[in-house]
């Protein structure tokens, strides 16, 4: 229940903080907390000193930049589900958002905590994957550009380098025609996803023209289901037709096998869920 | 006087709490408030591995870390610390292993305790505690039970691996087996839970001159002193236990545990309050964890259904040592197989098996539950079996209303109740016709979504209990408890049980039974509990025994207190005692209630003892000790209606009925909500929890965030409606109500699963019913 | 490190070690011991306190993080000595047997509330998905939770 000692130190800038960071290997960045202090109190992590974003107002603007948005690291769970911006241009998140954990907990968990801390049982890593968002990294030599797949390395592992912080998400507007859904299955309301399937599809008259699948839990990192979403394209919009396509939600999967599901089940449960998800994406369920 | 002439006025009354008041403002004491000059804080460190021989302990490090006072390893405690107590030694050749408090040379758990450090404050501690080096050589787990009993197994204890083997038979089980026309065996599991009273444990301990006071979030103050007395040798007068505001038990907090102990010896060597208060992780591994048992049953029945033999075997999951009930929990189920229905024959083995796990011990309904979800799931197979409708099977076996009272196949005279009325107002509330029918659509539909319902009509045997019994079950105490009245000058009233509330609500509860028995104004009463030097005798809090007996206790103190008014207000009224009748709390005049004395005028009259009859001592307070002749029966009828997603295995509860019998009510709104707490741990059995084990023995659910507790999103509104058959066996014709809710609901969600997924072939999901579970016994299409 | 911070209308200036959870300020430097721990994995919601007025789980903040806040405990709820219509409605509902739960569910419940002053009774449960309770099978709470919200009057919380 009691974390180890460390030192504190809220910068308030961004240079400050990589500065801060990059001084000390063992430093850790620190937002809302919510990943991090279950961590400390059970002493499963030991930094030396943590660094506190949290002085650093710039990290929490949603901006409309044309035909994306921006949205800054600190943004809470919370304000993801509430942001009109976000709602009308982003529904996904805001949906996924809102089935983190708790409202306490979304109160002070952040998009940027949440992506860096790389869960794969964590629900926005499959949602940004399934965005096709852009992670902005900043770091003593400056500032870079990643998608999701060379983003999230292993398992809690991100390709951020010593010294780097993930300062905002860059998402793509889903324009008319789009629908989505994030499908969550979890044994009781507040507990981690089992699978979790995050699903964006653009109607074109009476077919699927195309859609990005997201997969939570479904391996080590996020997973983009790629044959599901090219077996999707031009398919008619009907659930049979989603189904079908669905039934390979699991390949090139390496889902866990653990105390909360078998990885064979995980596999069905992937088909099952991306069907559905898919069917409401589409609009058609 | 008799209770008869008592009006009830307060008894019956959804009164709202007094214990409120501090709770829902933060008043609360728990044993974690607790601050006293000079407290220090202890930490245990805890053995991470199941079986292990500890080669050396240095605690050097830890002592010198900056704040600490002390730090400890079992050597320091070898020649004081005692065994913990088993106080239930339930056969004569019973194996009850040595439980040193704090490990000295072999760890069987994870989660023993094997070294501690006293520092002045709990970050301190928790620092040092990672200085302790301690050294280990790995032995084999013990995790299975079946497998712990062949020969070869590695060993828990010396002696072996089995505790005992406990039988009860009745009647010609082979003739009622031999040519039955069904015969039905099944192999059920009781998976092993974990508690998880919201308050995690804690205990602060203080001693001046050697004199000790205890506080600890205990459920058995009074046990707990005695137990406290004879391990640690600190005399019993010198010895006080306090109970202050306790969040919460279900059984894990009826213990005498290492932490006690170990906290009271500290605070000798060391001549320094101090207090330990427990991490939930800590407390998953370390608390006592409930039910775990592999249960065969096999019925006889008719072509009809009537049942001729019922042959239970069990296992039954000790863990690594007996703790203070360990022994008993399976044992009170052996009662209960039976259930509510007649038989010839009955057959009941059991045998507890030690593995390398935490301490088994009473969780809420302990071994009442693990019976009742048996005898259920079975009555509901049989159903299925013969193509009869599962009430109707039950309805065939039940013991008809009119032939009560009713001794039972265990020996058990059960004294009242109503089968039939309780399972008509359930079918009516629940719609059950309908739903059968919808049931029926769905299947022929070959729904995605199919529609279950489930059934338990359960009984349970309350109040415990009856000291002779307990002593033929070979019990260390008796069943008794406790009440006083004090009439103060003023004419309020102090009541003291000895029984202790841990969110009961007893303050409220034996307010309504004294103001009506006083004649006094319920908010006139104050209740007292949970410190042995204000309430000296009692037995404490647990298996719905409380009202039964405690209550029985108070009414019959209360009519001392009449009594002795009787005499003094005659002696006031300068007329004879004989001449006097009570009536709303007053003594008067036969045939001229004018005259008379209301209880308050006689409380001052006998304070100020001015003028009262010769011989008659200036007091009206009394107490009294009531020993039940017999247990409680409630029972009931639950019914439930799952929906089940046969693509996911997930289920959806979509309506649940609870009709219970619980004799008298004496506060309906309390009733209620036992029913309703009683109701989510039981369905919390039957979808979400368990305590699960690695291959190494290591818990996999040390947290809330593994172990799954169901939140207000995961749960029904329940609907709860009751049917009133007094227990004829005490006067306040109450039965209990703590464990009903428990005991009743699991069987009916898990029959309602299986009731739905019966057209796949599945007889049976083992509980939890997670929906990987349900999912798999579909694909397999058969029992699991 | 130094932090400023107002509990229940107090304000208190004090020196702490950044690793200090709140939760063990309010307990053990501020005296607040009216909110409990019930866990160490954000599960139970016991701990659960405004934060600048939302809800949070004061065992998931470090102290040093609630530097310049505003936090309202169970304790500072009733004002005037008037109980929160959630305390009244608790109390008239039965919503609490231990009560070990309670300063967090109401805590949990009074920003539900401030959201969303007419929920729905399956916006209450899931509003209280973070916050288990052992002994009420829920029901009672969700029914208090409504009652303060029907009663119409404010909810909203000021610290």
């Amino acid at each position: 229940m009691i974390p180890a000692k460390f030192d504190y130190v809220r910068p308030a800038s961004l240079d400050e903080a990589v500065r801060a960071l990059a001084s000390d290997d063992d430093a850790k960045v620190i937002a809302g907390g919510q990943s991090l202090l279950p961590l400390l109190r059970l002493r499963f992590a030991y930094p030396s000193v943590l660094v506190d974003v949290g002085a650093i107002e710039s990290l929490r603007d949603v901006r409309d930049n044309g035909s994306f948005l921006e949205i800054g690291a600190r943004v809470t769970h919370y304000d993801l589900t509430r942001n009109p911006l976000i709602r009308q241009h982003a529904g996904l998140l805001a949906q996924a958002a809102g089935t983190i954990a708790d409202p306490a907990v979304r109160h002070r968990g952040t998009i940027g905590g949440a992506l860096s801390h790389a869960d794969p049982a964590g629900d926005l890593p499959a949602v940004v994957t399934a965005l096709d968002a852009t992670l902005v990294v900043t770091g003593p030599s400056g500032t870079r550009e990643v998608k999701p797949g060379d983003f999230f390395s292993d398992f809690l592992t991100t390709t951020l380098e010593a010294g780097e912080i993930l300062t905002m998400v860059r998402v793509p507007k889903l324009g008319p025609g789009w629908g989505y859904r994030y499908e969550k299955f979890h044994p009781t309301a507040q507990a981690w996803a089992i699978v979790g399937v995050a699903a964006v599809a653009r109607r074109d008259d009476g077919h699927v023209a195309e859609a990005r699948v997201g997969l939570t839990n479904m391996g080590a990192v996020p997973v983009r289901a790629v044959a599901v979403e090219s077996a999707v394209a031009g398919s008619a919009a009907s659930v049979s037709a989603l189904t079908e396509a669905a039934a390979h939600a699991d390949d090139d999967t390496n889902p866990p096998d653990d105390l909360r599901a078998a990885a064979d089940y995980r596999r069905h449960l992937a088909r099952v869920l991306t069907g559905r998800a898919l069917a409401a994406a589409a609009g058609v369920s | 006087m008799t209770a008869e002439t008592v009006t009830p006025r307060e008894v019956g009354k959804a009164r709202t709490r007094k214990e409120d008041a501090r709770l829902i403002t933060g008043q609360t004491n728990w044993t974690d408030n607790i601050t006293l000059p000079g407290l220090a804080h202890v930490a245990f460190l805890r053995s991470p591995s199941a079986h292990a021989r500890i080669l050396s302990v240095n605690v050097d490090e830890a002592r010198n870390a900056p704040g600490v006072y002390a730090a400890y390893s079992g050597a320091d405690f070898a020649a004081e610390q005692g065994s913990l107590p088993c106080a239930w030694p339930v056969t004569e050749d019973i194996v009850i292993p040595e439980h040193p408090p704090m490990a000295t040379d072999t760890v069987r758990y994870g989660g023993e305790i094997v070294a501690a450090v006293v520092a002045r404050d709990r970050y301190a501690a928790a620092d040092a505690l990672e200085l302790i080096d301690i050294e280990y050589e790995s032995l084999e787990p013990v995790l299975d039970m079946e497998a712990a009993l062949r020969p070869g197994s590695p060993k828990v204890h010396e002696a072996g691996n089995k505790s005992f083997t406990w039988t009860f038979a009745n009647g010609d089980l082979a003739a009622a087996f031999e040519n039955a026309p069904v015969v039905l065996e099944r192999t059920y599991r009781q998976q092993r839970l974990i508690p998880s009273a919201m308050e995690p444990r804690a205990v602060v301990a203080a001693g001046v001159g050697g004199e000790y006071t205890l506080w600890s979030a205990t459920q058995i103050p009074h046990v707990l002193r005695v137990m406290l007395a004879l391990v640690t040798g600190i005399p019993e007068q010198n010895l006080r236990v306090i109970a202050p505001d306790v969040g919460g038990g279900f059984g894990s907090k009826l213990q005498v545990t290492a932490e006690e102990v170990l906290s009271l010896l500290i605070t000798r060597k060391l001549g320094r309050p101090v207090k330990w208060t427990e991490s939930r992780s800590e407390g998953n591994v370390a608390v006592h964890h409930g039910r775990d048992q592999i249960q065969r049953i096999r019925v006889a029945a008719e072509a009809d259904g009537t049942l001729r033999g019922l042959d239970v075997d069990l296992l039954a999951d000790m863990g690594a040592y007996l703790m203070l009930v360990t022994p008993g929990v399976p044992l009170l189920g052996a009662f209960m197989f039976n259930a509510i229905y007649k038989m010839s024959a009955y057959r009941f083995n059991c045998t507890g098996v030690f593995t390398t796990k935490t301490p088994t011990d009473a969780y809420r309904g302990a071994g009442r539950p693990e019976a009742t979800y048996a005898i259920e799931h079975i009555m509901d197979d049989l159903a299925a079996h013969l193509g009869v409708d599962p009430l109707e099977v039950r309805e065939r076996n039940w013991i008809k209303h009119e032939e009560f009272p009713y001794t039972t196949i265990a020996g058990l005279t059960y004294d009242s109740g109503n089968y039939e009325a309780a399972t008509a107002l359930a079918r009516s509330l629940f719609h059950y016709d309908d739903l059968r029918k919808e049931s029926a659509e769905r299947a022929a539909g070959a729904a995605k979504v199919r529609l279950g319902v489930g059934v338990s009509t359960y009984t349970e045997m309350c109040g415990l209990a009856p000291s002779r019994v307990l002593g033929s079950l070979s019990y260390g105490a008796g069943g008794w408890e406790s009440a006083s009245v004090r009439m103060l000058p003023t004419g309020k009233v102090e009541v003291v049980t000895g029984s202790s509330s841990h969110g009961q609500g007893h303050e409220t509860s034996w307010s309504q039974i004294a103001a009506d028995q006083l004649g006094v104004p319920f908010e006139d009463i104050r209740v007292l509990h949970g410190d042995t030097q204000v309430s000296p005798k009692g037995m404490d809090t647990y298996g719905s025994r409380s009202l039964t007996v405690g209550g029985t206790a108070l009414v019959l103190a209360c009519g001392k207190v009449r009594e002795k008014a009787r005499i003094i207000a005659a002696g006031l009224l300068e007329v004879a005692p004989e001449d006097l009748e009570w009536n709303s709390g007053r003594w008067s005049v036969r045939g001229d209630p004018d005259q008379g004395k209301a209880i308050a005028e006689i409380a001052l009259a006998t304070f100020a003892a001015h003028n009262l009859p010769d011989g008659v001592e200036p007091s009206l307070d009394s107490d009294a000790t009531y020993d039940p002749d017999n247990f409680s029966f409630p029972h009931g009828t639950h019914l439930c209606a799952v929906e089940v997603d046969t693509e996911t295995g997930a289920v959806k509860i979509r309506s649940y009925v609870a009709v219970d019998d619980i004799g008298h009510v004496i506060n309906p709104l309390i009733v209620d909500g036992q029913i309703h707490g009683g109701l989510a741990q039981g369905i919390a059995q039957a979808l979400y929890e368990e305590a699960a084990y690695d291959s190494s023995g290591n818990l996999i659910t040390a947290s809330l965030a593994d172990y799954l507790i169901p939140s207000a999103a995961d749960l029904p509104s329940f609907t709860t409606a009751r049917t009133e058959t007094p227990s004829t066996g005490n006067p306040l014709g109450v039965k209990g109500v703590g464990e009903a809710g428990t005991i009743a609901s699991t069987p009916a969600v898990v029959n309602a699963i299986i009731d739905a997924l019966r057209p796949f072939g599945v007889t049976d999901v083992s509980m939890p019913c997670t929906p990987e579970r349900v999912w798999r016994a579909i694909q397999e299409g058969g029992a699991r | 490190m130094r932090i400023t911070v107002n509990i229940d209308g107090v304000r208190y200036d004090d020196d702490v070690e950044p690793r200090l959870l709140l939760v063990h300020y309010l307990r053990e430097y501020a005296g607040r011991t009216g909110t409990p721990i019930g866990c160490d994995t954000s599960n139970c919601g016991a701990c659960t306190v405004l934060l600048n007025g939302k809800s949070v789980k004061s065992c998931s903040i470090l102290t040093v993080q609630a530097d310049g806040a505003e936090v309202t405990t169970i304790q500072g709820l009733a004002a005037n000595g008037e109980l929160h219509p959630l305390q009244r409605a608790f109390h008239e509902e039965h919503a609490l047997q231990c009560g070990y739960c309670t300063p967090g569910m109401i805590m949990a419940a009074a920003d539900l509330l401030s959201e969303n002053p007419h929920p729905t009774e399956e916006e209450v449960r899931d509003g209280l998905e973070g916050n288990l309770c052992r002994c009420t099978g829920y029901q009672n709470i969700v029914h208090a939770v409504l009652k303060a919200a029907h009663a119409g009057e404010t909810t909203e919380v000021t610290a």
